[in-house]
């Protein structure tokens, strides 16, 4: 389809575009983070809203960069949903100050119109392109707190580690570009069935293109940037970056190796089940000692992408519905997760797992939630976390992949430990002498209500997909490639 | 559509766990109430359940199938036939008189009865499910209130415990997870519906039901517990509040007997007729092994903990014995286990109330003091140590029945397990009751009416149970002679 002829199917980006430079020079003028927030809210919605319309592209967009599928329509939903929540998150977030806050909702506005269009990237110079804007708007929201020195660092660490994965991965596509002699993911599926192709130079692109993507869903071993980043990054970021650059990764994934690069799965399934193995061990073993929650949900983040893999080796139909099932109530538990984190470090100034104790007495709500977030995390039924991780077992007994299935379900084991250490510190702990007391934070009624609906929405949402699973079973699989 | 009973007696606990969700905590007296009429109509309903169920039918009754999640066939269905009916109601019932045992608990009772409704939620449902899905689902509820209760209201090693207690069950129900999907994805059309598994898993590879035996027998083997899975089991029962502990040994070991009665044996059935000498031999070791420890102990709540590691040992023998007999025997031990243990740990909580300490050496001549507790601690003694007239004799001695006509040599030492078991109670009994009393519990009070109002009915199936064993036999019997003919073991 030509580019004015594609321009219709592409409302939902040109929307949120527009939103995102409004608010940054609204941002000139109103230093209101919730006023600001709720105004990309609305924009989220009209994108939301434009959806339906966009879908009935029947062709590639843009000379065929784009596809609007149903794939990438789920993850076009994924990246409202987390970049919704972020949003209410961070206007309830207490080290960010309210000067600067057009920059910021233009800076997570314009990671959204990345997303998306990573999603239905068809292409992979678009693909490159579309990461590296995800990479830079998020390498830029680590480092947000400028005055933060922490925050500094983790947006450099994540900048230098960034660069240089995307830098491999660019040079896997020109590997493919000198193949095939294009980057078209369609023609080249095509000469992959219809021509001999070199299996071997095939390969070494595909694994420099699985190391960038591997950055991006922190697995091992590229997964080494995740603790600084996540401890010091602004929390509502973290959760950012704990969530859509990994679904948005994953979604990549299984698009250019499960869809298009299916005639060589044989090859690269054995190795990638390798590192599967690898990143959920090292992510559980590595949390266990953790005493910061943000470093402690880093690290359990790791092990999370290392269940989705599950689901991606396997590669059948149900592996990929649980990789999207999983990267569903991962995304809501997370940022479940973390916005409880938001909240009780405002009325505790600390991360340490340490000094939630007792929190259950001086915020039992709160402490609910978390303890919810956790253990559905942790995989426990009926919440949806105990769902993603059925289905991707189910999907590797299906296909007899019972290394990686009994290797999944004992770092399930494994991590129950520090997903309880934190519930063990809330409700068994008395509060010690000499912590700080938990104050009510004063400064923005309006913000911490925006955190709690947040979580309304993540608690909401873990619970109905854990209990009733079948309605976003059959979504998903309407939604397959 | 008939009215759900099955669905009622699961989801009251739970129904009322969410109204105490929504009442002040400071409103204990309302809580309270909340919990007790819960467990009390969810008491009620199972006593009608019982009552309405026909003895001589076979199959499932009170049945309720509603599709749950169509894609993977998985289906919210329950039922009950002889085998679980025993059990619901044991639970139903320990879990009625254990919530009036809970009115001692004095801290944070909001959150405690909630979990402890949520907790029977669990436990009822996973011996109602008939889908492997909904029973794992319910088998996994049941952990998370359980670490909370030993964690919170525990003992000094409260968090130890309740963390070994969380990993050790969870560690064998994951594998047991894998063996549900294993089962799932060889069945034709795939189905997690127990019963049609029983109907279709006999056709699976021996080889492969070997696997997946002993991926359920991690799961199962845990909870029983069979040696050498059993340290989880005295750590949990020492550090927990009374009722809990009643719980524990009342209901959630035989969440693991249960599972061989009506999963690993019906669907995986040669690979049960396979294991029957090593489950022989575990079930001897835990009576032995069990009834040896007991006797070693000096805190008295660990040695009852000991002791159910001896009795669930029959529950054992009487599976690999692979006769009516022996299930007879095992699922009925099971069900006086839960009585008699049950009755045991509220008459340790009793003295622990009053004296604060449950250290045998220290006490001395009680009796003379607390003649009404003594006399019911005997009489729990000498039903636990399987005096004949009291429930505890039928179960064990049908058990031994039936495993002497498999096993003799295993059967023979199991036997001296219950000399060992009487010598380690009676012993208790002189260290507590008898011998000139200690003079720090000289104004000891004797035990209440609210606790007696808690072991009499427990008391009086005992004895009913003891003289009158058909009252529960014509239950299970009809039951047990089906699964066995299904197996194809012995018909005696």
């Amino acid at each position: 389809m030509s580019v004015l002829l594609s321009v219709k199917y592409f409302f939902p980006e040109i929307i949120l575009t527009g939103f995102a430079v409004t608010v940054l020079i609204l941002g000139l003028f109103l230093k209101r983070r919730v006023v600001l927030g709720s105004f990309c809210l609305l924009g989220i919605l009209a994108a939301v809203l434009l959806m339906p319309q966009s879908y009935r592209a029947t062709s590639p967009l843009f000379s065929g960069m784009l596809i609007n599928d149903s794939f990438s329509e789920f993850f076009k939903e994924i990246v409202f949903l987390v970049i919704g929540l972020v949003i209410l998150v961070s206007m309830g977030y207490r080290a960010f100050s309210d000067e600067d806050a057009g920059e910021y909702y233009f800076l997570l506005l314009a990671v959204a119109v990345a997303m998306m269009i990573a999603a239905s990237s068809n292409n992979l110079m678009m693909i490159y392109i579309a990461l590296e804007a995800v990479s830079l708007m998020s390498y830029m929201l680590v480092g947000f707190l400028k005055k933060d020195p922490r925050s500094s660092e983790a947006g450099l660490k994540y900048f230098l580690f960034g660069a240089l994965a995307t830098g491999v991965m660019l040079y896997g596509i020109s590997f493919i570009y000198g193949l095939f002699g294009t980057t078209d993911l369609v023609v080249v599926s095509q000469m992959l069935t219809t021509r001999n192709v070199n299996i071997f130079a095939s390969m070494i692109a595909l694994l420099l293109i699985l190391a960038g993507l591997s950055f991006k869903c922190a697995l091992v071993p590229f997964h080494m940037w995740v603790p600084d980043a996540y401890q010091g990054a602004p929390t509502p970021i973290t959760a950012f970056i704990s969530a859509g650059p990994k679904a948005i990764g994953f979604a990549i994934l299984i698009r250019v190796f499960l869809k298009n690069f299916f005639p060589l799965f044989p090859a690269w399934s054995e190795m990638v089940s390798v590192i599967a193995i690898i990143t959920m061990t090292a992510g559980n073993i590595l949390a266990i000692n953790q005493e910061d929650i943000k470093r402690m949900l880093g690290y359990s983040s790791i092990a999370q992408a290392g269940y989705i893999l599950i689901g991606f080796v396997v590669g059948t139909a149900l592996g990929i519905q649980g990789m999207m099932f999983y990267i569903l109530a991962y995304i809501l538990m997370n940022l479940g997760a973390f916005g409880c984190v938001v909240l009780i470090s405002n009325g505790i100034k600390s991360d340490c797992i340490e000094e939630y104790s007792g929190l259950s007495k001086r915020e039992p709500v709160l402490a609910f939630l978390l303890a919810v977030f956790l253990l559905s995390l942790a995989g426990i039924p009926p919440l949806a976390g105990f769902f993603g991780k059925f289905l991707v077992f189910a999907a590797a007994i299906e296909s007899r992949y019972y290394v990686l299935a009994v290797a999944g379900v004992i770092n399930s084991v494994l991590a129950i430990y520090y997903y309880v250490k934190v519930i063990k510190f809330m409700y068994l702990e008395e509060p010690r002498a000499g912590m700080p007391a938990y104050k009510e934070p004063v400064f923005s009624p309006a913000g911490v209500l925006a955190v709690k609906i947040a979580l309304i929405i993540a608690l909401a949402g873990v619970l109905a997909a854990g209990l009733f699973p079948g309605f976003f079973v059959g979504w998903i699989s309407a939604s397959l490639l | 559509m008939p009215f759900p009973l099955l669905t009622s007696i699961i989801f009251l606990p739970l129904l009322g766990g969410l109204l105490i969700l929504f009442t002040p905590k400071d409103r204990t007296g309302t809580i309270k109430a909340i919990a007790t009429a819960a467990t009390g109509l969810a008491l009620i309903l199972a006593a009608a359940l019982v009552l309405k169920f026909e003895c001589g039918n076979t199959g499932m009754q009170f049945a309720e199938r509603l599709p749950w999640i169509p894609q993977m066939n998985i289906n919210y269905h329950l039922g009950v036939d002889g085998i679980s009916i025993g059990l619901v109601f044991l639970t139903a019932l320990l879990g009625f008189f254990a919530c009036i045992g809970s009115y001692g608990i004095k801290e944070r009772q909001k959150e405690y009865y909630f979990l402890y409704l949520l907790l029977n939620t669990g436990m009822l449902g996973t011996f109602l499910a008939l889908d492997l899905f909904l029973f794992y689902v319910f088998w996994e509820i049941v952990l998370v209130p359980m670490y909370f209760l030993i964690g919170i209201w525990g003992g000094p090693r409260k968090e130890y415990a309740a963390i070994k207690f969380f990993i050790y069950t969870l560690a064998g129900s994951v594998f047991m997870l894998l063996s549900i999907l294993a089962l799932y994805f060889t069945s034709n059309p795939h189905t997690f519906n127990m019963l049609e598994l029983a109907k279709s898993g006999g056709t699976l590879a021996k080889g492969f039901q070997l696997i997946l035996f002993v991926g359920f027998y991690l799961a199962f083997a845990i909870k029983v517990p069979v040696f050498p899975f059993h340290t989880w089991l005295p750590d949990a029962h020492v550090e927990a509040p009374t009722p809990i502990s009643v719980l524990l040994a009342g209901v959630l070991l035989k969440m693991g007997g249960y599972g061989f009665f009506r999963i690993s044996f019906p669907i995986l059935k040669d690979a049960a007729i396979y294991f029957a000498l090593p489950f022989a031999i575990l079930g001897a070791i835990n009576i032995v092994y069990g009834a040896f420890v007991a006797m070693a102990q000096t805190d008295f709540k660990k040695m009852v903990a000991y002791s159910s590691v001896s009795h669930m040992g029959f529950v054992m023998l009487g599976l690999a014995s692979m006769t009516v007999t022996g299930f007879n025997g095992a699922l009925m031990q099971m069900f006086n286990h839960g009585v008699i243990t049950g009755g045991m740990f509220l008459l340790v909580g009793v003295l622990y109330d009053r004296a604060h300490t449950r250290d045998l050496n220290k006490f001395g001549g009680l009796g003379a003091n607390m003649p009404v507790y003594a006399g019911l601690l005997t009489v729990f003694t000498l039903a636990s140590l399987g005096l004949p007239g009291l429930s505890g004799f039928i179960s064990e001695f049908m058990s031994l029945m039936g495993g002497f006509t498999a096993f003799r040599l295993i059967t023979i030492i199991s036997v001296l397990g219950i000399i060992i078991t009487a010598g380690y109670f009676l012993y208790m009994i002189q260290r507590v009751l008898l011998g000139p009393l200690n003079k720090t519990w000289s104004d000891i009070t004797d035990i209440n009416r609210r606790e007696i109002f808690t072991l009499a009915p427990l008391m009086i199936l005992m004895i009913g149970i003891g003289v009158y064993p058909l009252l529960i036999l014509n239950f299970q019997s009809p039951a047990v002679i089906n699964l066995i003919q299904h197996i194809g073991g012995t018909l005696f």
